[in-house]
């Protein structure tokens, strides 16, 4: 579906075209005619905020990776953490994370802690099957990032990664960003994708 | 390394004792076209009067306030299913709530309902889970599944939750079962023992006699899982009946003892940091001294071996309720497998076995209703149900159901429910003639683990026989 547009004018929603289609519905019959249920069809569009994590968005279609660390000096378990998924908060002291760029931090130290190589996926999805997911560590990093592997080798863990970027044609998602074997040559990315700028 | 303060540790307690009265549920199939929810859920609730030996009518006269346990709504394709159930069940004018927890709905829902009773709100409280999963094609209840992952950083990716789930198991598979054919083949005896236990089950969907091969040749869903090691999807409606100690023994002869404890953590996955192993009773910090140079790439914790949400639900649990070794104060328990690999992951959560150790609970043949390997009553038999992978997973029901089956052997009454053959002709399906008494003879005691995904949610629940009780 398409023919709408969803834009920010002065901190409103400016929506205008179509958002939703109506299609007739159908009766559902057994095999001797009698009546069981009812199809209810819909296609609908949500708008939905990034909101303090747009930055993080933008940041992978521009090719950098960002991260956020705790900063607060008086929190016990968070100060000094840093955060990929870009955290807004921090979730002990609930104080307002720093932003920090970890594109360099991560083409030199990303690395797969766990990995799936898995052959089935949901509606709507996007990827290109079997989609082989990794969840990627970093040095000095509190968490472990989920994303894709793209290129030819199979994942293994403790296999050395680079993340790649959707530069061009970005869909401002998360599957903008994903990791290659730290190896690959810039010649081999994947279409539309790039290494760090 | 996160901590927990000595005030989130504290061991929870009711202000009065709760006391499971009854349970009831419904059948479990892959699709029920000609029949509505509200339809599954009367017939649980009615299955419940039954039990005590009552009407709906006289049931319901009981009840003061309503819990319902329904994971999504997409699902059905009702928002505030809640209330249209509600109002079929012809509770009006009561106070009701719904609860979602994911995986854990039904869990939740009796932790819900049990405080009510506990806090002296109410005397008599309904917990009713559904799910209704027959609706739209398996990829888009495959999208549904995922849009309760992080919609922004998980779903994109494949909008299939067995994707976000299965990186745990990866880990898992390496680092506690060094990627041994043998663990392989065990995990693959766990869904040959569940299916088998649910073929002598009348409620089941999908009992079945097959073998390891059977299993091991099944599609791969996300490799090592197989198509055989993952639990069902469902519909059907199951439902439990709470009351304090005074109105339980007024509505039958025999109410259990009834605890319910809680735990969490992150929704996604990424987010687990660092920390160090919350111990349970059985266990010192010497249990986990070499945990690392035993098992490399254990050494972190939960990393994505554990679910620290099952830990924490554990601990609460057997530490309110007195419960030193779950393998000598429990009789049997019912485990959420969603994966065969997640049950072992949770045998090392609850500590049915340490961390790293998993397996041998099967391999001992502990976990079986008859050790195969000595031909006598295992120790703690697990899921003779079927559990979700040969009986159920409609979300919602299913930690209810969990419930209603321990209910049934703490009774002594499993052979009556699921043995009875104007139960199994009412399904549709011929008793088979091998079929099995799985009662476990003098079962006192009983736990329940409800789970949500990758281990946002988990329940421990806990009924008894009162006389049975350790915490007094």
């Amino acid at each position: 579906m398409s023919g709408y547009s969803v834009k920010v004018v002065e901190g409103k929603y400016n929506l205008s075209g179509e958002f939703h289609t109506i299609e007739p519905n159908q009766p559902i019959l057994d095999e001797k005619g009698k009546l069981c249920g009812i199809t209810n069809p819909r296609r609908i569009v949500h708008h939905h905020s990034l909101g303090g994590e747009a930055p993080f968005f933008q940041a992978i279609t521009r090719g950098r990776l960002l991260a956020t660390r705790c900063d607060n000096k008086n929190c016990k378990d968070g100060f000094g953490s840093i955060f990929l998924p870009y955290r807004i908060h921090c979730p002990d002291c609930l104080e307002r994370n720093t932003e920090i760029d970890v594109t360099d931090l991560a083409n030199k130290t990303a690395r797969v802690y766990s990995f799936m190589v898995c052959e089935r996926s949901g509606a709507f999805n996007t990827l290109e099957k079997p989609i082989r997911f990794v969840n990627v560590e970093f040095d000095g990093v509190a968490t472990i990032l989920m994303s894709y592997l793209l290129g030819k080798q199979e994942p293994k863990i403790g296999m050395k990664v680079r993340p790649i970027f959707r530069t061009k044609k970005p869909t401002y998602t998360i599957t903008d960003l994903a990791f290659v074997p730290a190896e690959t040559a810039e010649k081999d990315l994947p279409a539309d994708f790039t290494f760090s700028k | 390394m996160i901590t927990f303060s000595k005030r989130q540790l504290k061991i929870p307690k009711f202000a009065r004792d709760v006391y499971l009265v009854t349970g009831g549920n419904s059948e479990f199939r892959r699709a029920f076209p000609e029949k509505r929810t509200e339809e599954l859920c009367i017939e649980a609730l009615q299955e419940a009067a039954k039990y005590v030996g009552m009407t709906a009518t006289e049931l319901k006269k009981y009840i003061h306030t309503c819990y319902y346990g329904h994971f999504a709504d997409h699902f059905g394709d009702q928002l505030l299913g809640e209330a249209v159930i509600h109002d079929r069940l012809g509770l009006d004018p009561l106070g009701n709530i719904g609860v979602k927890t994911g995986g854990a709905t039904g869990g939740s829902t009796i932790w819900e309902a049990a405080k009510a009773v506990a806090s002296g709100y109410s005397d008599c409280t309904l917990a009713m889970g559904w799910e209704r999963m027959d609706e739209v094609p398996t990829d888009e209840g495959n999208n549904y599944i995922s849009c309760a992952a992080d919609k922004d950083w998980e779903t994109p990716l494949g909008h299939i939750y067995t994707g976000y789930y299965a990186v745990m198991a990866q880990k898992y598979w390496n680092v506690y079962g060094r990627e041994e054919e043998s663990f392989r083949r065990t995990l693959a005896e766990i869904s040959v023992k569940n299916h088998g236990y649910a073929y002598h089950n009348p409620f089941a969907q999908a009992g079945m006699k097959i073998t390891v091969e059977d299993v091991l040749k099944s599609p791969v869903v996300a490799y090592p899982l197989r198509a055989l090691d993952a639990c069902l999807m469902s519909v059907g409606a199951s439902c439990v009946i709470l009351a304090d100690k005074e109105t339980a023994y007024q509505m039958c002869k025999q109410p259990l003892l009834l605890y319910c404890a809680a735990g969490s953590h992150t929704l996604r996955v990424a987010d687990r940091r660092d920390m160090e192993i919350p111990l349970l009773p059985n266990e010192t910090e010497e249990t986990y001294k070499d945990l690392d140079k035993e098992f490399p790439g254990g050494e972190r914790y939960p990393g994505f071996t554990g679910f620290l949400a099952a830990r924490m639900a554990a601990y609460y649990a057997y530490n309110w309720t007195g419960i030193k070794d779950p393998c000598e104060d429990l009789d049997l328990v019912e485990l959420h497998d969603a994966f065969t690999i997640s049950d072992v992951q949770t045998y090392e959560d609850i500590g049915i076995r340490p961390y790293g150790r998993g397996r041998t609970y099967v391999e001992s043949g502990d976990c079986y209703h008859t050790n195969p390997k000595t031909g006598k009553p295992g120790k703690l038999p697990a899921n003779l149900s079927g559990g979700l992978i040969g009986c159920m997973h409609a979300v919602g029901a299913t930690g209810i159901m969990q419930v209603v089956d321990l209910m049934y052997q703490i009774h002594g009454r499993h052979a009556e429910i699921h043995g009875d053959p104007e139960r199994w002709k009412r399904y549709g399906k011929q008793k088979p003639k091998d079929w099995e008494d799985l009662q476990v003879k003098g079962a006192k005691r009983g736990l329940a683990i409800s789970h949500a995904g990758v281990g946002s949610h988990v329940t421990c629940t806990i009924v008894m026989q009162p006389d049975a009780r350790l915490d007094k």
